[in-house]
């Protein structure tokens, strides 16, 4: 009976999520320092400061969603809000609390919105990465921190959005680790991050040229200091098309913690 | 084992009883309201609320940041504009909302500074400093993208969105210029 009591009480309190920090399994940790983005942004030509943080090490995976709506049934597809998710979300799962054939229990959640992202890493006491994060934590490959001026690595990355998509995603982690031990930044699909909305030239401030191009144009209108970075500006141009309660069946997440 | 036992009964009490104060404080809202997003905000007079602490009469929301010397006054100006066009009645019916995008300089006297300097009549006006964890949740509900410069700035998108009482979404527009649309929903709103 106590046992069953302390379990509504975790409940309760949504404890659903698995804390997260350094040396915990599943986080990696990324020391950080000085990083040029692939994107010229105007004020910041010389890069930015990338402070420490951990990272999940794979993409949030359908089962791990699954347990974050049954301890929060607010985020379950038939009780959400619809400003904070729009009808597609979870729409590749059986039922609201019920996964089926069309999304493996290891395979990354998708057919999620910002909101419902950005829920689930607050319940587990973290957030989503910034772009800066993750394009810094993408950087990387096997052995090197920064492998974006090789142009074997380039291909292979490219090389994946040239696919078609597979109608059922497989299991997270089946990549290897990059050099900071983070998996499926590449391959596996497009994430979220936390300033998804930052990723615009804005059409109203007066001083800048040629506002409205990311916008009207995509990608290739952005104005990029590494024009060889084509992954990197697919998803600028992705995320920058994307609203908040948008879900496609494409964009997952993982989230961070720190500094 | 037993005052443990005590202890969780005593700690899943406590959760219900607060849940069902909860509840029973405010009839639930519409899944479509925009209020259904939990955001602490600060108004100009330093009264902290609840994003859903909105909710009452219909609204126009936006957002804004009080050291913005380019657009930011076109946003109030915009919206002084509809002010002005609705009767004396419709005016007292509806409410406008401007969340700044600034949390870390707009504190309740900068806010306060503007209702004055801006002649904002208080009791349809409110300018709100959101949580600086709430803000991107809150501009990416209203449909705003924006992001910081180095240099104080902000690059930001512009959208006035209507709301009716509830926070379900009536209009939205990003022609702060004056969008008849808009300003005819403004009006049905307010009537109804």
């Amino acid at each position: 009976m106590s046992r069953k009591a302390a379990l509504i009480a975790l409940a309760l309190l949504g404890a659903a999520c698995p804390s997260a920090g350094e040396g915990t399994p599943g986080w990696a940790m990324l020391p950080g320092g000085q990083f040029r983005s692939a994107l010229a942004l105007a004020d910041a030509p010389q890069g930015s400061p990338v402070a420490r943080f951990v990272m999940m090490e794979m993409p949030v995976t359908n089962q791990q969603f699954l347990e974050f709506v049954r301890a929060n049934p607010r985020w379950q597809r038939d009780r959400v809000p619809t400003a904070l998710a729009e009808p597609r979300y979870l729409s590749h799962w059986d039922g609201p609390t019920r996964l089926g054939n069309r999304s493996l229990p290891d395979g990354p959640v998708v057919w999620v919105s910002w909101f419902a992202a950005d829920a689930y890493c607050r319940a587990g006491g973290a957030r989503l990465p910034t772009w800066s994060e993750w394009e810094y934590a993408a950087a990387a490959d096997a052995t090197r921190r920064d492998a974006r001026s090789d142009p074997a690595w380039r291909e292979r990355i490219l090389e994946w959005y040239a696919e078609p998509s597979v109608a059922v995603l497989p299991a997270v982690g089946t990549d290897a680790p990059n050099a900071y031990g983070v998996r499926d930044l590449h391959g596996l699909v497009w994430e979220w991050v936390e300033d998804y909305s930052a990723l615009l030239v804005s059409a109203d401030n007066r001083e800048q040229g040629d506002p409205d191009e990311l916008r009207f144009c995509g990608a290739g209108a952005i104005s990029a200091s590494d024009r060889e970075s084509y992954a990197v500006l697919m998803r600028v141009a992705m995320l920058s098309a994307l609203e908040g309660a948008n879900a496609t069946a494409n964009v997952g997440f993982r989230c961070a913690r720190g500094p | 084992m037993k005052r443990l036992r005590i202890a969780v009964v005593g700690l899943v009490f406590v959760a219900l009883t607060m849940g069902a104060r909860i509840a029973c404080s405010a009839p639930p809202l519409p899944r479509d309201s925009i209020y259904q997003l939990d955001a602490d905000l600060t108004d100009e007079t330093g009264q902290a609320m609840a994003f859903s602490g909105l909710r009452g009469r219909p609204r126009v929301v936006t957002m804004f940041y009080t050291s913005c010397r380019y657009i930011c006054p076109l946003i109030v100006d915009s919206i002084k504009t509809i002010e002005r066009g609705l009767t004396a009645q419709e005016r007292e019916r509806v409410g406008f909302a401007l969340i700044s995008m600034d949390p870390e300089r707009d504190n309740p006297a900068a806010l306060k500074k503007v209702m004055a300097e801006r002649r904002l009549d208080s009791s349809r006006w409110t300018l709100l400093r959101p949580a600086p964890g709430d803000l991107r949740a809150l501009a990416g509900l209203l449909g705003i993208r924006y992001r910081a410069l180095s240099d104080g700035e902000f690059n930001h998108s512009t959208m006035l969105v209507l709301v009716d009482a509830e926070g379900r979404v009536l209009a939205r527009t990003e022609r702060i210029g004056g969008d008849p649309e808009f300003l005819a929903a403004v009006h049905a709103a307010a009537a109804g």
